[in-house]
């Protein structure tokens, strides 16, 4: 018990560790915020686009999600910083983390904004086209507000997960929260930093996980 | 140039003894994780649901930890921290570990929210016909439960495959760290490339058909 205590929860190894993990905390939340922005709008985009009735806007729009949806996130994270540059394209490790994350969530808000778009009842269609809205009017104003809001549960989840994901950065040496909690730990000698890592990301997801919990909870009893 | 770079067929040739070799370590740690994490899921599921308050909540705090921990964080946790306490797990158990807590998270979640959604009703024929709390619910309620969230353990396994390449930054020789290693030796981003076309072309039918499954659910 005491060497529990000794080596996960010491104290003044934890107080010494956390100026610079909180420092590693705040890119964190940083990258994930970005990703959010980058990804939802992007995936939005994408799904606007869709509703389009043309197969060259649809088919390339579906092959960038499967694709995306398809490959692990290290993997994409990985190619964007190691292979890219020689195409002459260098991204910093935060931006290859993050751009490779927002590719990710595009994929997937997209398939949420879109499924909440097919279950659009057509009369909606039919009835805002009859008052003379065009095609663009007719979505923007008409399918999309009632569409995000179905979409809303399954894009919390999405986003849950995605931006989990920007631990990840760590492996391209981004300095955000894990990698400061390794690097201090091997100073150190001692796992504690780990344990108030996983603290500190329990603290930023726990409520996320929480809110998608109470979210899926409600719209089960709205319906 | 550009093919040179990016598709360099004899980097390929050279390379591909160890690019076998981590395919096959993938391929054995999703045979490993994904029936473990079902199992251990399904048998939380089951826990929750034969269970009173106490267990419920005991069962909510499990799957909300490990929902919210990115994988990679357990991973470094148990792979890094756990050896302090005389705990030396290897790459290959660690990963197991970390991912099967990840993934019996999300399944057991997933499965949950199946059997919650089986009418009353089921429970009650099956226990009027003299069947136990627990006999009703493996072979009534479970079933069916199984059979309405199909779609979801199906995205989830795609999802708990893709995290496998998180393995390869406890130097765990799986297909994405044996890419990264190949890379090095031919000074040339191939082994990546092909890498990523060979998680695309195999990933890819398990993708259609999980959005296929999601949006047959969505229509009914």
């Amino acid at each position: 018990m005491e060497q529990i205590q000794y080596y996960y929860f010491n104290l003044p190894i934890m107080r010494d560790a956390l100026p610079t993990m909180l420092h590693g905390l705040g890119l964190t939340v940083l990258m994930a915020l970005t990703t959010v922005a980058m990804g939802v709008g992007a995936g939005l985009l994408l799904a606007i686009l869709r509703s389009y009735p043309s197969r060259w806007i649809r088919w390339p729009i579906i092959c960038f999600v499967d694709v995306f949806r398809s490959l692990p996130q290290l993997v994409i994270i990985i190619l964007i910083y190691f292979a890219l540059p020689y195409a002459g394209i260098e991204f910093s490790p935060f931006w290859s983390t993050v751009l490779g994350l927002s590719l990710v969530l595009a994929a997937f808000a997209q398939e949420s904004f879109w499924a909440g778009i097919t279950a659009t009842p057509r009369g909606q269609w039919e009835a805002a086209t009859a008052t003379g809205l065009s095609h663009t009017a007719t979505v923007l104003f008409v399918v999309l507000p009632p569409a995000i809001k179905t979409s809303i549960p399954s894009l919390t989840n999405r986003i849950i997960a995605v931006t989990k994901g920007t631990a990840l950065g760590s492996a391209v040496a981004v300095q955000e929260l894990l990698a400061h909690a390794q690097s201090i730990q091997s100073v150190v000698a001692n796992p504690s930093p780990l344990t108030l890592g996983a603290l500190l990301y329990m603290a930023i997801f726990a409520p996320m996980v929480a809110f998608s919990r109470w979210l899926e909870w409600r719209y089960r009893w709205s319906r | 140039m550009f093919l040179e770079n990016f598709f360099d067929i004899n980097a390929i040739i050279y390379t591909y003894p160890l690019l076998l070799d981590g395919f096959l370590l993938t391929v054995k740690l999703v045979a490993v994780i994904v029936p473990a994490g079902i199992a251990l899921g399904t048998i939380l599921a089951l826990i929750y649901a034969l269970g009173g308050w106490f267990t419920k909540a005991g069962f909510i705090l499990y799957v909300d930890t490990f929902r919210s921990l990115p994988p990679l964080v357990l991973l470094v946790f148990i792979f890094y921290g756990l050896p302090f306490l005389g705990i030396q797990l290897g790459s290959f158990a660690s990963a197991v570990l970390a991912l099967v807590l990840n993934g019996s998270s999300y399944y057991a979640e997933i499965v949950r929210a199946g059997i919650v959604a089986i009418p009353k009703g089921q429970w009650d024929a099956g226990r009027a016909t003299g069947l136990t709390r627990f006999q009703t619910i493996v072979y009534i309620v479970l079933p069916q439960a199984v059979r309405n969230v199909v779609g979801p353990l199906l995205g989830n396994t795609l999802e708990l495959t893709k995290a496998t390449s998180i393995c390869s930054v406890v130097a765990l020789p799986e297909f994405l760290r044996t890419a990264q290693i190949a890379q090095s030796h031919v000074y040339n981003p191939t082994p990546l490339v092909f890498v990523a076309l060979v998680y695309l072309i195999l990933l890819w039918p398990l993708a259609r058909l999980v959005s296929r499954l999601e949006r047959g659910i969505a229509t009914h």
